[in-house]
């Protein structure tokens, strides 16, 4: 039962993090229908940025809440910055074409953060700071809670409610809602759709960004290359969840993050090894998809003839 | 001159080409014109890049079915040819020389380790292929490329072929084989294209449910082409692993396959000559920018050919923001392309450019297919 807990903690730390950029993902494709492949690479560069600005103001020596907080506003507006560049530069000029052609742009993009991140950052991982005590809490039993996972879901808790409250209670949310419910519609009623796919992106990037912060608390290993399996599980679980559904993203990588740790924990027993750890986010995704062609909360649209 | 003559006359060539290309790489060369092993080693990459190309353009440009699973069926491929010769070819091989001579033992194992290569792809591809077809556009590309890596990572666990550490395999490949195949494929492919199936495969790209109500059976199709497809994928796989002599899982991640489509988009999808020259493209375009040079700017030394991945990549995004639909389209290259393009009706070259739902702001485009816009309104 303890070590049930303990994975089940483990499972769903690992989750809210693939959640929190899995929601970049089905927010830019609800709006674009574009697959953002360089969104695991945005996750990358929060990651970097947090630790640069950790470094650079000094917070790394001295752990604090305020120099975290400083340290993960600063990197997800840094990401926002970058992710409203990408878009205005690389997917705006061909967002008229067929979808093949954004789908390799995406990539483009992707290979381009990831190979200029280890001409500039060097391709030797590199150990972000600590920025809070560490410390663990007995629960019950065996299983314990560290701070930085409390921290991972409080901060990824407090995230998502502030992107639903921004989604679905504000005025740029209705309009998000509007593009992503037909963009040349919501264009005739006045929004100013550009302004709002800019913003989608900024917001997407900035989740990731406190994604990668927050997974560099809890593991510290942070280099170039770190964003293209996350990144890559992220988005399954945008897929598993339903593509474009903001609470089926959610869902998806909390499970995704759970089924994971459980196949480490427990697949040993039961005759998998661990190291299939990577293809079980995949399986999933086509056992669910078989069943469920749209994601568990995705609704399947009627083709019209 | 009767058509068959004229094939069998163009066969002809291309196998001649092909042998003497082979012995400018070896090491006495071809009346004393040699080329070096680096050459060889990029055209042989090359024409395996050619058959990947050309076989994921039959599902992905004509069939318009977005698959991204292509590197995991040449892993396949790949694996299950070097299972065989690894442990068993020694012995039959040996057997074989006692009757036909150790050359013609050589040739036909080889041959035997490309059907065996082939037909597991093919299988694999079926297995693959039933249950995934059912899914469209993003959905069965990000299951197509579930399937690979999970292909890709059971592999690993298999201690039998390497695992972790790799697997050697002895050489066969040479040019020759690799140029063989490559024809082969593309000769195959176009004439599937040509062909009453290929007609089926074209329409379903165009408009599913339009192909569905002329009582085309889309599933079996789809599927067809599928096979079709990963079965060329295992050959390339096969050819690859008894050139490279060493077989590593870390070859077939899905960026082997974002490579792919890559080549095929960036020479157009739906062409097959596209496909030939986005292969060529990729695979020389790296090795290319290896040989930049070391320019002093602004005091400081820059060396180019160390940012050579980053400039692969902000090219590929310069020619997608240049050239959207690929450097041929949809159209083939060949002698009669110009006269045949001046012919073109207005617009046609972007039918099938569009595949897919449409897109955001598509219907803003000028230029839009009038196909397209007739069904927007």
């Amino acid at each position: 039962m303890d070590t049930f807990v303990q994975q089940l903690i483990n499972g769903l730390t690992i989750g809210s993090i693939y959640a929190l950029i899995a929601l970049g993902y089905t927010m830019v494709y609800g709006i674009l229908r574009l697959i953002n492949f360089a969104h695991g690479d945005i996750y990358m560069v929060g990651a970097f940025a947090g630790f640069f600005i950790a470094h650079g103001l000094g917070f790394a020596a001295e752990p604090s809440l305020v120099g975290f907080a400083i340290t993960l506003l600063g990197s997800m507006l840094v990401a926002a910055l970058i992710g409203m560049a990408i878009e205005r530069f690389a997917y705006r000029p061909v967002r008229k074409y067929a979808r093949m052609t954004t789908l390799i742009t995406a990539i483009g993009v992707s290979l381009l953060l990831e190979n200029l991140g280890v001409v500039i950052f060097g391709g030797a991982p590199r150990s972000f700071p600590q920025l809070l005590q560490n410390q663990n809490y007995t629960l019950f039993g065996n299983a314990a809670i560290s701070k930085s996972q409390i921290l991972i879901f409080s901060v990824s808790i407090a995230l998502m409610l502030l992107l639903q409250w921004i989604i679905y209670r504000t005025k740029v949310g209705t309009a998000m809602r509007a593009v992503s419910f037909n963009l040349n519609s919501a264009k005739l009623m006045g929004i100013n759709t550009n302004l709002i796919i800019a913003f989608t992106f900024a917001l997407g990037s900035a989740l990731a960004a406190a994604g990668g912060v927050l997974t560099a608390q809890y593991n510290p290993q942070i280099y170039p290359l770190m964003g293209i399996i996350t990144g890559l599980k992220a988005f399954v679980a945008a897929v598993l969840g339903g593509i474009g559904n903001i609470p089926g993203a959610v869902l998806g990588g909390l499970l995704i993050g759970a089924a994971e740790t459980f196949v480490v924990g427990y697949g040993q027993s039961v005759g998998i090894p661990s190291t299939y750890r990577d293809a079980v986010a995949f399986s999933i995704l086509i056992l669910v998809l078989l069943f469920r062609p749209a994601g568990l909360l995705g609704s399947t649209v009627q083709e019209k003839v | 001159m009767p058509t068959f003559v004229k094939r069998l006359l163009f066969a002809v060539l291309v196998i001649a080409a092909l042998f003497a290309l082979n012995a400018m790489l070896s090491t006495q060369g071809l009346f004393g014109f040699g080329l070096d092993d680096y050459y060889g080693r990029l055209l042989t990459f090359i024409g395996i890049n050619v058959i990947l190309a050309v076989s994921l353009n039959l599902i992905n440009g004509f069939t318009g079915q977005f698959s991204i699973g292509h590197a995991g069926f040449m892993a396949i491929g790949a694996y299950a040819s070097a299972y065989m010769t690894v442990y068993h070819a020694p012995g039959w091989e040996l057997a074989l020389a006692g009757m036909v001579g150790a050359d013609a033992a050589h040739v036909l194992i080889f041959v035997l380790a490309i059907f065996i290569g082939g037909l597991a792809t093919a299988l694999a591809g079926l297995v693959v292929g039933i249950p995934s077809l059912r899914l469209r556009g993003d959905y069965l590309a990000i299951v197509t490329l579930g399937f690979a890596e999970i292909i890709r990572i059971v592999i690993l666990n298999i201690d039998k072929v390497g695992g972790a550490t790799g697997l050697t395999v002895p050489g066969y490949t040479n040019f020759v084989w690799v140029g063989v195949f490559a024809v082969i494929t593309i000769v195959i492919v176009h004439n599937i294209v040509r062909s009453d199936i290929g007609r089926a495969l074209v329409s379903i790209r165009e408009d599913e449910l339009a192909a569905e109500a002329m009582g085309i059976n889309t599933t079996r199709y789809k599927v067809l082409s599928f096979v079709i497809s990963s079965a060329f994928a295992g050959i390339a796989g096969v050819l690859f692993a008894h050139y490279n002599k060493f077989l590593s899982t870390a070859d077939f991640t899905f960026l082997r396959s974002f490579e792919i489509i890559i080549m095929i988009v960036l020479g157009g999808m739906g062409s097959i000559t596209g496909a030939i020259l986005g292969a060529a493209v990729i695979t020389i375009l790296p090795e290319a920018l290896r040989q930049l040079p070391t320019v002093g700017l602004f005091g400081q030394e820059f060396n180019f050919a160390d940012l050579r991945l980053v400039i692969y990549a902000a090219l590929l995004i310069v020619i997608m923001l240049t050239r959207p639909q690929g450097v041929l389209g949809t159209r083939e290259f060949g002698m009669n392309w110009l006269r045949r393009a001046q012919k073109r009706p207005e617009g046609d070259e972007a039918v099938g450019a569009d595949t897919g739902v449409s897109i955001a702001e598509r219907d803003t485009t000028p230029t839009a297919d009038p196909v397209e816009e007739v069904k927007n309104k």
